[in-house]
């Protein structure tokens, strides 16, 4: 186990300098590289940029200048947001919770559906339900999220009247209730695409252990059919998903950036398109930073739920 | 007698070519051969389709705005500057499937060329090389797309390339096992015992036999590619207007949802339709190109 950890760990943080690298790149791909917010005032003169290059470093050795561009993001200083002068770590903090909120329900929600409709599809395998399901999986994985919050608006909003159109809260309320009201349409339209997701490797995992010696032993020794799917088959293909959980994590955050655009939701993705938007580099790049890091921890920690639930993979 | 008469028959002994049995088992796939057929009729619809309409896309008609699908000389209707949506969609369809194609074939051969070297060689270049693609694949593909596109102008050749360079990872990560994997074959140590280079071993031995899966994967890249397109333009940093794509198009759907719900349905539809259709022409392909797959 402590080996497998170790290795795991490494391989982690060799991962961790490479996307390091990758942001540092992009960031001098922006005109004016990191002094994009100097270059575009136009009060500055040549002999002012001049000065500013030397004094922040920037005429030094590239690797020099990474080294110390790590140092500032390591300790959290990830520089000043163009637009108000906040800290980038305070703007993007301010904005987690609404993103995570929605990425909560929205999970919660794939996993149940999606789950059930995978386990019913592998069991009965091939009937209409299957067949229906693995379709409709696969239109879904096919629908821009984007559109689809447009026509559930439109259904919902415009047509019924049912929910609001937009924003996480009615101004002037914000009781849980009128949060829950606001949260229900963007939670939905983002689980769509991840329940089709988990109902299409459920149903794979699904049927690979129902085909496995022990499912056979367990109806061969006369359990009732419905102890053997729930009590050894769903059981044993449910530890697979924990891998996918962190596998997931990625599209699951970009998929919040388009719902949150679409139904204004005051969060991360939302901040960073305001962003683009304004030229706002350093708080675009401490997003594409922090989303990168996140996700490596994300999956860094399903391998490790995995191996704390599966002892094949700790041995093996 | 007939069975006899099946074995002296020589035609019969030699195994069934492989082509055939693949489009067999394709054409049994009745999705893929439904969406095989649409993508056919998108694209001639998106490339000859506007040849024979009377209508401009970029016409403005400040008269017709706003007119309903099927209620006039627009079948489709109009948008908030007149302009037939048909039209638009059609041109549209030429952009957003060319971004589609041509980025897939950039990535398929970005993502096959890393592949290979990786999977040939393995040791510390093959590791350092998937590190990198498992790096770039920790990024959100949209936050980095949208952060590369915020940083070039926008125009069809940027788009393809940026588009590409967000969709060869995956590319990569299939080539890399399957040449790793099939570097142990027999047949590809023995043409590397005979004296065959490396660049012999990987195009002549290796490439050809991973080819199935390349061709699987570069299916599902087109529509990847249409959606990523879809959503950049939506955004609004991919496509400009005028020029009509089918993401932009939905560009300003959202403020006329309202009183023109046809505005988003219309270009989602065609959207969805083209994705589900590669989707599904993958699925067929993989059903049909690699018959071990079949236990899933």
């Amino acid at each position: 186990m402590g080996r497998y950890l170790l290795q795991r760990l490494g391989q982690c943080l060799l991962l961790l300098a490479l996307v390091s690298m990758i942001g540092f790149a992009i960031l001098h791909l922006a005109p004016g590289g990191p002094l994009s917010q100097f270059a575009l005032s136009s009060q500055m003169s040549q002999e002012d940029l001049d000065r500013i290059t030397r004094q922040l470093g920037l005429d030094r050795p590239l690797p020099a200048q990474y080294l110390d561009w790590l140092w500032r993001m390591l300790r959290g200083d990830w520089g000043l947001s163009f637009r108000d002068g906040a800290p980038v770590s305070a703007v993007i903090g301010s904005h987690l919770r609404a993103t995570f909120e929605l990425m909560a329900v929205s999970t919660v929600i794939a996993i149940g559906l999606g789950c059930w409709i995978g386990i019913l599809g592998a069991t009965r395998r091939y009937s209409l339900f299957d067949t229906l399901a693995t379709i409709g999986a696969m239109v879904a994985l096919s629908i821009p999220t984007f559109w689809f919050g447009l026509i559930a608006i439109y259904l919902f909003s415009v047509q019924l009247g049912w929910l609001p159109a937009g924003n996480r809260q009615t101004i002037g309320d914000g009781s849980p209730l009128d949060l829950l009201h606001h949260l229900i349409a963007p939670a939905l339209v983002l689980a769509l695409v991840e329940t089709a997701i988990w109902a299409r490797f459920m149903r794979s995992a699904m049927l690979e252990v129902i085909g496995q010696d022990y499912i056979r032993t367990a109806r061969a020794k006369g359990l009732p059919e419905r102890q053997v799917l729930r009590g050894h088959a769903t059981r044993n293909a449910l530890l697979p998903m924990i891998t996918l959980a962190g596998l997931q994590f990625p599209t699951l955050l970009g998929g919040a950036l388009v719902t949150e655009t679409v139904f204004t939701w005051p969060g991360m993705g939302r901040l960073f398109l305001d962003s683009i938007e304004y030229r706002d580099y350093p708080v675009v790049m401490g997003i594409l930073m922090f989303s990168a890091v996140m996700v490596l921890l994300g999956s860094l920690l399903a391998d490790m739920l995995y191996a704390v639930a599966d002892p094949r993979i700790r041995m093996g | 007698m007939a069975t006899m008469q099946t074995l002296l028959d020589d035609t019969a002994l030699a195994p069934p070519p492989a082509e055939n049995a693949a489009w067999r088992r394709f054409r049994r796939h009745k999705l893929a051969m439904a969406g095989a057929v649409t993508i056919i009729l998108l694209f001639l619809g998106s490339f000859f389709g506007p040849y024979l309409l009377p209508f401009d896309d970029t016409r403005i008609d400040v008269m017709h705005r706003f007119a309903w699908p099927l209620s006039g000389a627009h079948w489709l209707g109009t948008d908030e500057l007149g302009r037939d949506i048909l039209a638009r969609l059609m041109m549209g369809g030429r952009i957003s499937l060319s971004i589609g194609f041509m980025a897939m074939v950039i990535a398929v051969v970005a993502g096959t060329t890393i592949g290979t070297v990786a999977g040939y060689y393995g040791g510390i270049i093959g590791s350092l090389l998937m590190r990198f693609v498992d790096a770039v694949l920790c990024f959100p593909t949209i936050f980095l797309l949208l952060a590369l596109a915020a940083l070039v102008e926008p125009s069809l050749v940027s788009m393809t390339l940026l588009v590409a360079a967000t969709a060869w990872m995956n590319v990569a990560r299939i080539v890399e096992g399957q040449i790793r994997s099939l570097r142990e074959q027999d047949y590809a140590v023995a043409a590397k015992a005979m004296g065959a280079s490396d660049w012999r071993v990987m195009l002549r031995s290796l490439l050809p036999n991973a080819m199935a899966a390349i061709v699987v994967a570069a299916t599902l890249n087109v529509a990847k590619a249409i959606l990523l397109e879809s959503y950049v333009s939506f955004l609004g940093y991919g496509i400009q207007p005028p020029v009509a794509s089918w993401g932009n198009m939905l560009n300003n759907a959202q403020i006329y949802l309202t009183s023109a719900p046809w505005l988003a349905i219309l270009p989602g539809l065609a959207i969805t339709l083209a994705v589900t259709s590669f989707n599904f022409v993958g699925d067929g392909l993989r059903d049909a190109l690699d018959p071990r797959m079949d236990i899933r």
